[in-house]
C-alpha cells in the first residue's frame, strides 16, 4: 500500500482495519508528563518517507489538542505529546492519523526507556574512551619516535590525566559485568578485560610516577574504545530487532462488554470475570475468557488457538477457548472459566514451568572465559615468579607479568563473538528475520531437528481459493463483488482470487454463521454456505465450500483450503538434504495434517496435539539427544516455542507465541528457516575462526612477552591488528545470497491483514 | 619545547570540544532517528527541533 498518496479508498479500506481505540485504552497507554500533559507512543508501521513524516506530523499538529508529534522514522513509532482537554477525547488522535491514510497501532507498553538509556551509556562511553584513545596515541606516537626524557615524562603525565577519568568512566559497562559474574562466583570475558584495563593503568601510573620508560596507558584506553565499538554495535543490532518485533505486539481490549442480568451492558476488565457472566463479543473480537455461545450465531477462527484451519460454526451450546476470533457476527458467551484459568492463562503457566533447557545454556563466549581466564593469569603469575626467580628484580618481574596480561589479547577473544553476531543479525534483519537474543543465534546453530506446526506456519493460515467448483467465469467475477462488502476471511480470499465486476450492488446484509445477501436489481443473491444457497453439500471433497446462489438458485460454487506457504516445500527439501530431522506437530485433523506432510514430503507428523502433547514429543527428541527448533504461531504454540532449545515465529503469530520465540520472521516465506539456519552455522564457524586466530595469536605474542620483549608499541600494534583482522573475518559474513524475497511484505496489502489476537 | 605548551592545550581543548559537542547532541536526542534526519531534509519546513526531547530521563 502506498502512505505517500493516500486516496479516499485507503481512509475506507483502514477504517475496517484497524481497531477501534478506546478512549480508556489511549488514556492508560500515555504517561503523565505533569501540568495535564500527556504523551503517548503509536507504531506508524507503514512511514518509510519525508512525505509520510510531514504528512503525520502535520495532520496531528493541526489538532488543538497536539503540543507535539515527532516521528522516528527509525524505529516506525510516532510520540505525540497532547493535553486532555475536556470533551476532547484522544482517540481523535487515532482517528486523524486514520484519516491521513496511516496505520497506527497502540504499544503494549511503550515507554521502556531502559534499553534507550543502555545504548546512550555505551554511546557516552564509546565517545569517552575515543577521545582519550586518541589523545594519548597522540603522545604515544611521540614517545616511540624518541622524545627525550623530560618530554617522555611530561607526555606520560599528560596521558595519565585523561586515561584516569577515561578509564573509570567508559570502563564502566565492563566492570559491572565483571563484579556480577564473580560475584555469582563465575568467570565470564569480562573479567579478564577489567583485570587488563585496571592493571595496566594502574602499573603505568605507578611507571609513571618512578619516572619509567614504558607506560601502558594507550594500550588501556584502546582495548576499551574497541571493546566498546563491539558492545555498541551489537547492542544497537539487538535493539533495533527487538523494536521491531515490539511494534508488533498491539495493545489489546483489557476491558470486556459484560451483558448485565437486566439487560443492560456495562464495561468489565477482563481480570474480574467469573464463571457464568454473560460477555458481549462483537465481529473482529477475540474471546477475552474461555466460554459456551449462548447468544447468536457467527463462525469462530480457531486456528491460533487449536492449529484448526476451518472456521467453526458457532451455535448454543458450543464452547470455545479464549483466543478464538469471532468472524462474523455479534455473539453472547457465558464465561466457563475466570480470567485468570483462561487458555491463555494455562499457556502462559505451562510455558514458564517449561523453561529449563534454555536456562542451562553458557554462550560460546563466557565458555571460552572460563578456559581462557584461568590459563592467562596462571601464565601472568608464572612470568612475575620465573622473573622474580631469575633476576630478583620485582618491578621487571611486574613489568613482564603485566605484558603478559595485556598481550594476550582479549581484546580479539572479547571482539570475537560481538562482531560476528552483529554482522550476523544485521544479515537477518535485512532478509526480514529479527534475532531477539544473540544467544539464540549460538543455540540454532546446533538445532539437529525441525518441528513444526501447521496451521500459519507452513501454511498461509488464511483460506484461498483452490478451485472453482462450478459455475461460469462471469459468476466467479459476481462472487469477487459480492465479497467486497464483507470482511469474513473466505470472502476476502474470494475478492483476492478473481476480479469483481462492476455491477450496481442494492442492499447488503451479512446474516451471521451463513453468509452475505445483496440485492442487485430485483434479484437476491446469496454468498456463503452449501445449505444457505441451497447448494448440496460437497465438503466430504476437502476444503470448505462457499456458494453464490441467484434467488435460491446456486450458480457458483468455490472450494476453500489453508494452502502451504509457496515455498515450504523447497524449504522442507532444503531442510532434508542437509541432514536436519523434520517432524511435523498440530492440533489440526489427521487427514487435514496427512494430506499437507504427503504433500510436503514430511513422513514424521502428528495430528489432533494437545499443547501439552506438543511438549511431550519435543522432550521425547530432547531426551533422544537431539536439539529441537520449534517453528509455530499459535497459542497452543507457546508452550513448545519456549520449550524447544530455540524457536521461531511468523509475525504473524499470537502475541505469547511471538514472545515466547528466539527469531520473529517477517515475510511470508517460509525459507526464511533455512536462511537463519545456515547464517547461524556461518556465525558458530567465523566464532570459532576468530578464536582460532586469538589462539594463534597468543602463540606467537605470549612467549615474547614472557620473554620481556613486549614494549608499549609492540602491544598496541598487536592489539590493533588482531582486531581489525577479527572484525574483518566476522564481515566476511555479509557475502553470500540474500534470502529470496517473496513479493514485497504481503502484510503491507491490507486486506491480507491477519487480524492480531487480543490477550 | 615551548611550541608544545601552547599545542598540546589546544589540542586537547579541540578534542574535548568535539567530546562536548558530540555528548550534547546525544543528549538533545539527535541521535535518536538517524533514517529520519536522512529523510527530513527533502521536507521543505526546515525549523528547528520543536523542542527538545523533554522526556524525564532517570
Amino acid at each position: 500500500m502506498t502512505c505517500c498518496a493516500p486516496g479516499v479508498e485507503a481512509a475506507a479500506d483502514l477504517a475496517s482495519e484497524v481497531p477501534e481505540a478506546d478512549d480508556d485504552l489511549l488514556r492508560a497507554a500515555s504517561r503523565n508528563l505533569g501540568d495535564g500533559k500527556m504523551q503517548i507512543e503509536l507504531a506508524v508501521p507503514d512511514v518509510h518517507c519525508a512525505t509520510c513524516i510531514t504528512g503525520i506530523e502535520g495532520a496531528l499538529g493541526d489538532l488543538n489538542i497536539v503540543d507535539n508529534a515527532r516521528v522516528n522514522l527509525s524505529t516506525k513509532r510516532v510520540r505525540i505529546t497532547y493535553h486532555s482537554e475536556d470533551g476532547v477525547p484522544p482517540s481523535q488522535l487515532m482517528d486523524t492519523l486514520k484519516k491521513a491514510g496511516h496505520r497506527a497501532f497502540l504499544l503494549d507498553n511503550a515507554f521502556d526507556d531502559r534499553s534507550d538509556e543502555t545504548m546512550r551509556q555505551l554511546l557516552r562511553a564509546l565517545a569517552v574512551s575515543g577521545f582519550a584513545a586518541g589523545n594519548i596515541m597522540l603522545f604515544s606516537v611521540s614517545i616511540w619516535s624518541g622524545a627525550d626524557e623530560v618530554t617522555r615524562t611530561l607526555f606520560h603525565w599528560i596521558s595519565a590525566l585523561i586515561a584516569i577519568p577515561a578509564v573509570a568512566y567508559a570502563g564502566k559497562p565492563f566492570y559491572t559485568s565483571a563484579i556480577g559474574a564473580l560475584r555469582h562466583k563465575r568467570l565470564n570475558m569480562d573479567v579478564p578485560i577489567a583485570l587488563a584495563v585496571g592493571l595496566a593503568l594502574l602499573l603505568s601510573i605507578f611507571e609513571t610516577a618512578v619516572g619509567g620508560r614504558d607506560a601502558y596507558f594507550d594500550a588501556s584506553v584502546t582495548l576499551l574504545f574497541f571493546l566498546l565499538i563491539g558492545r555498541t554495535a551489537d547492542h544497537m543490532m539487538r535493539e533495533r530487532a527487538r523494536g521491531a518485533v515490539k511494534n508488533l505486539s498491539r495493545l489489546s481490549p483489557r476491558n470486556a462488554v459484560r451483558h448485565m442480568p437486566d439487560g443492560t451492558r456495562q464495561i468489565v476488565p477482563i481480570s474480574e470475570i467469573e464463571p457464568g457472566m454473560l460477555i458481549v463479543v462483537a465481529a473482529g473480537e477475540r474471546l477475552p475468557v474461555d466460554g459456551m455461545i449462548v447468544a447468536g450465531n457467527s463462525e469462530l477462527d480457531c486456528s491460533l488457538v487449536t492449529g484448526e484451519s476451518a472456521p467453526e460454526l458457532a451455535k448454543h451450546g458450543t464452547e470455545f477457548l479464549a483466543g478464538s476470533l469471532n468472524l462474523s457476527g455479534s455473539i453472547t458467551i457465558e464465561a466457563t472459566h475466570p480470567a485468570g484459568e483462561s487458555f491463555l492463562a494455562r499457556m502462559i503457566s505451562l510455558m514458564e514451568a517449561a523453561e529449563g533447557s534454555r536456562a542451562g545454556y553458557r554462550r560460546i563466549a563466557d565458555r571460552a572465559a572460563d578456559i581462557y581466564a584461568p590459563a592467562v593469569h596462571i601464565l601472568a603469575a608464572l612470568a612475575f615468579v620465573g622473573w622474580m626467580f631469575l633476576s630478583g628484580d620485582w618491578h621487571l618481574s611486574v613489568l613482564n607479568a603485566m605484558a603478559v596480561l595485556i598481550i594476550t589479547c582479549p581484546c580479539a577473544l572479547a571482539l570475537a563473538v560481538p562482531m560476528v553476531h552483529m554482522v550476523a543479525s544485521g544479515r537477518l534483519f535485512e532478509n526480514g528475520i529479527m534475532v531477539k537474543d544473540s544467544a539464540a543465534l549460538e543455540r540454532l546453530a546446533t538445532a539437529t531437528h525441525v518441528v513444526f506446526d501447521k496451521t500459519g506456519t507452513l501454511t498461509e493460515g488464511r483460506p484461498r481459493v483452490q478451485r472453482q467448483i462450478s459455475g461460469s467465469a462471469e459468476m466467479a467475477n459476481r462472487a469477487a463483488s459480492l465479497a467486497q462488502f464483507s470482511s469474513h476471511p473466505f470472502s476476502r480470499a474470494l475478492a483476492a482470487a478473481f476480479d469483481a465486476d462492476r455491477i450496481e450492488i442494492g442492499e447488503t446484509r451479512e446474516v451471521p454463521g451463513s453468509g452475505l445477501e445483496a440485492k442487485i436489481g430485483n434479484d437476491v443473491w446469496r454468498l456463503g454456505r452449501a445449505d444457505w444457497c441451497n447448494a448440496a453439500d460437497r465438503s466430504n471433497e476437502g476444503g470448505s465450500q462457499v456458494w453464490l446462489s441467484r434467488n435460491d438458485e446456486p450458480v457458483a460454487g468455490f472450494s476453500l483450503a489453508d494452502q502451504p506457504r509457496a515455498d515450504a516445500k523447497s524449504t522442507i527439501a532444503e531442510l532434508k538434504r542437509t541432514g536436519i530431522g523434520i517432524t511435523l506437530l498440530s492440533g489440526d485433523q489427521a487427514d487435514a495434517v496427512q494430506d499437507l506432510a504427503r504433500q510436503l514430503g514430511i513422513e514424521n507428523a502428528e495430528s489432533n496435539l494437545k499443547p501439552q502433547d506438543k511438549m511431550d514429543r519435543i522432550r521425547a527428541l530432547q531426551a533422544a539427544g537431539e536439539k529441537v527448533l520449534m517453528v509455530g504461531d499459535g497459542i497452543n504454540d507457546a508452550p513448545a516455542l519456549r520449550l524447544a532449545d530455540v524457536s521461531m515465529a511468523p509475525s504473524s503469530a499470537a502475541d505469547v507465541g511471538r514472545s515466547a520465540a528466539d527469531f520473529v520472521f517477517v515475510r511470508d516465506n517460509l525459507s526464511a528457516v533455512t536462511f537463519a539456519l545456515n547464517m547461524a552455522k556461518r556465525a558458530d564457524r567465523a566464532v570459532k575462526q576468530n578464536f582460532g586466530l586469538a589462539i594463534v595469536y597468543n602463540m606467537i605474542a605470549v612467549p615474547l612477552a614472557v620473554m620481556g620483549f613486549v614494549t608499549p608499541l609492540i602491544a598496541a600494534l598487536a592489539m590493533s591488528s588482531s582486531s581489525i583482522l577479527v572484525t574483518l573475518n566476522a564481515l566476511r559474513l555479509r557475502l553470500g545470497r540474500n534470502s529470496p524475497a517473496t513479493k514485497p511484505d504481503e502484510a503491507d496489502v491490507p486486506h491480507m491483514m491477519i487480524a492480531e489476537p487480543a490477550e | 619545547m615551548s611550541g608544545l605548551l601552547i599545542l598540546i592545550p589546544v589540542a586537547l581543548f579541540l578534542g574535548a570540544l568535539g567530546l562536548g559537542a558530540f555528548l550534547w547532541s546525544l543528549r538533545s536526542g539527535q541521535f535518536e532517528d538517524l533514517d529520519g534526519a536522512a529523510h527530513r531534509i527533502l521536507s521543505d519546513d526546515d525549523g528547528p527541533l520543536d523542542e527538545p526531547d523533554n522526556t524525564p530521563r532517570k
